[in-house]
């Protein structure tokens, strides 16, 4: 139960972070309470919100910058308060944040949606010369816009696609890239010209492994070279050379990096809030932070083992709202948060295949929500239009918290096809360079 | 699900030969295991491996080279010349703990 403010009696709830985590809970829960009851804060540091799975299409010419930006506080409801600042740190012991103004906002409830932000600055060599000439990432607003620039510019010559290390947003977003790629050189008419490589830290085209024998597979289809195992030491930008801590180098003629990721930096301010990575330790399935039962935390912000994903992020929101309001009420939590994720994966040629998982089942073939649906791990026209449609989707379902028909927060176990218990022989497929 | 033998005595061990129980190891199984593996176990090593194993037991799982880098006091380029076959996987191996969950 939570100890009401003398002065207002009512609840104070602040969110940090309008992204698609704070957004559609700040969204949720004031449709829950009514304005006496609960007083919601929204912070960001900026008003600019990113529809992140558009980031993709921008280097390829597919999408516009300006069509995936919105203000952030035109995406909230009426009686929520917006600040538009930046975040100091969380002091704990005081239930306090403070603003990099200076600003200190009391709270009895307090979420974390801050996401999580790109650390080229770790990797040696990443950010320096180079780096938004020759080297770019698609993964922020800015890389994607001078990575189309830079796409347009090339006539041919080696593409490296690299990412870092785990855990990055979105997994299957750089193999997208690759796939794209080889369709944008292939309607170019330059694709003889253009050797595509996929550099990766895992074993496989992904983490899990029948998807990862799947998509293994389709790089090879492409032509695309995949080096696996590869933990990137050095980026030498000018040069065009990734070298990896165990010697082996990959040359490029145009290098896109997908930098580590961590957690907020007022995280790593706020002590006892997060771990190594600036990421906040969270019940995978209540969504309550194990560092204090008053903070909770969703999506990117999160160090629990799903993938940093805007459908986990969606999925969660759910339990994560029903979970604060049985928390302000003193009622136990429902820790049904099952791990569930749920992506397209663009495969070029106007085809997308999906896939739909949690922390237990793997991504499967089947058809997706039942036996009668959208193909699971299937290249379809079907599932291109899918992804297209979810942008308006999510500005207009999924932020404004409305339930999507059809899509709950749990996997769906009918309809998926479980794999015979053989031995895995995916790890013979990849293509060592 | 198969056995080893270390230091004269049978520990439980997966496919991949990670520890199943990391209670079974002991310093000595580190050795061998390591001079299995062409390293002779210095200082530095054992810094790592008793970090590892510290880690483990607080955490339930082996920490990622990353993690290793910025909190082991070891850094991910020394990491890499004091295990060269991937510091994580090999180091928790030797420390006998099971594979490290890392990637999502």
């Amino acid at each position: 139960m939570v100890d009401r403010s003398e002065e207002t009696m009512s609840t104070r709830i602040v969110i940090l972070g309008a992204g698609t985590g704070g957004t559609l809970t700040a969204n949720r829960l004031r449709r829950h309470y009514p304005r006496s009851a609960v007083q919601i804060t929204v912070v960001d540091q900026d008003d600019q919100h990113v529809y992140q799975p558009g980031l993709l299409f921008v280097p390829f010419g597919m999408s516009d910058a300006a069509d995936i930006v919105k203000p952030r506080h035109r995406q909230l409801r009426a009686g929520i308060e917006f600040i538009e600042q930046t975040i100091e740190r969380v002091v704990l012991d005081t239930d306090t944040v403070v603003l990099g103004d200076g600003t200190e906002l009391p709270y009895d409830v307090l979420v974390i949606a801050t996401g999580a932000v790109l650390s080229p600055e770790e990797t040696e060599g990443l950010a320096g010369p180079g780096w938004m000439s020759k080297v770019f990432t698609f993964y922020d607003l800015d890389g994607a816009v001078a990575l189309a620039d830079a796409l347009d510019r090339f006539e041919g010559g080696r593409l490296v696609v690299n990412v870092v290390d785990m855990p990055i947003k979105c997994p299957v977003a750089p193999l997208e890239f690759c796939f794209l790629a080889d369709a944008y050189f292939t309607e170019r008419g330059i694709r003889d010209k253009v050797e595509l490589t996929y550099a990766t830290p895992l074993d496989g085209a992904f983490t899990k492994p029948v998807a990862s024998r799947e998509l293994t597979s389709l790089l090879g289809d492409k032509h695309i070279n995949l080096v696996t195992e590869f933990n990137t030491g050095e980026v030498d930008g000018e040069a065009g050379i990734l070298t990896g801590y165990d010697g082996r180098q990959v040359p490029f003629d145009l290098g896109v990096v997908i930098p580590m990721h961590s957690g907020a930096d007022f995280v790593g301010r706020s002590e006892g809030l997060g771990d190594e990575l600036n990421f906040v330790a969270t019940n995978p399935h209540t969504l309550q932070s194990t560092v204090k039962a008053n903070v909770f935390a969703i999506g990117d912000a999160t160090n629990v083992p799903a993938s940093k994903a805007g459908s986990v992020t969606h999925f969660e929101g759910e339990v994560l709202v029903d979970n604060i309001v049985r928390f302000i009420d003193g009622a136990p939590l429902d820790a049904s948060y099952d791990g569930h994720a749920n992506c397209f994966i663009e495969t070029g040629f106007d085809k997308a295949l999906m896939i739909d998982f949690n922390y237990d089942t793997e991504p499967l073939p089947g058809h997706f929500p039942g036996p009668i649906g959208a193909p699971l791990l299937k290249e379809s026209r079907l599932n291109h239009l899918g992804k297209l449609m979810f942008q308006w989707v999510y500005w207009h379902g999924l932020l404004p918290g409305r339930n999507i028909p059809g899509i709950g927060p749990a996997m769906p176990a009918r309809g998926k096809q479980h794999p015979e218990p053989t031995g895995d022989d995916y790890l013979n497929e990849e293509v060592h360079v | 699900m198969s056995t080893a033998t270390y230091a004269g005595q049978q520990v439980e061990v997966n496919d991949e030969g990670f520890f199943v129980d990391p209670a079974q190891w002991n310093r000595q199984m580190a050795i061998e295991m390591a001079t299995a593996d062409g390293i002779e176990l210095g200082d530095r090593h054992w810094q790592v491996i008793e970090f590892m194993r510290k880690e483990y037991f607080e955490k339930g799982t082996g920490p990622t080279v990353r993690v290793l880098g910025k909190s082991s006091g070891v850094a991910v380029k020394e990491l890499y010349e004091l295990f060269p076959k991937g510091p994580a996987k090999m180091a928790a191996r030797i420390a006998g703990i099971p594979k490290p969950k890392g990637c999502i």
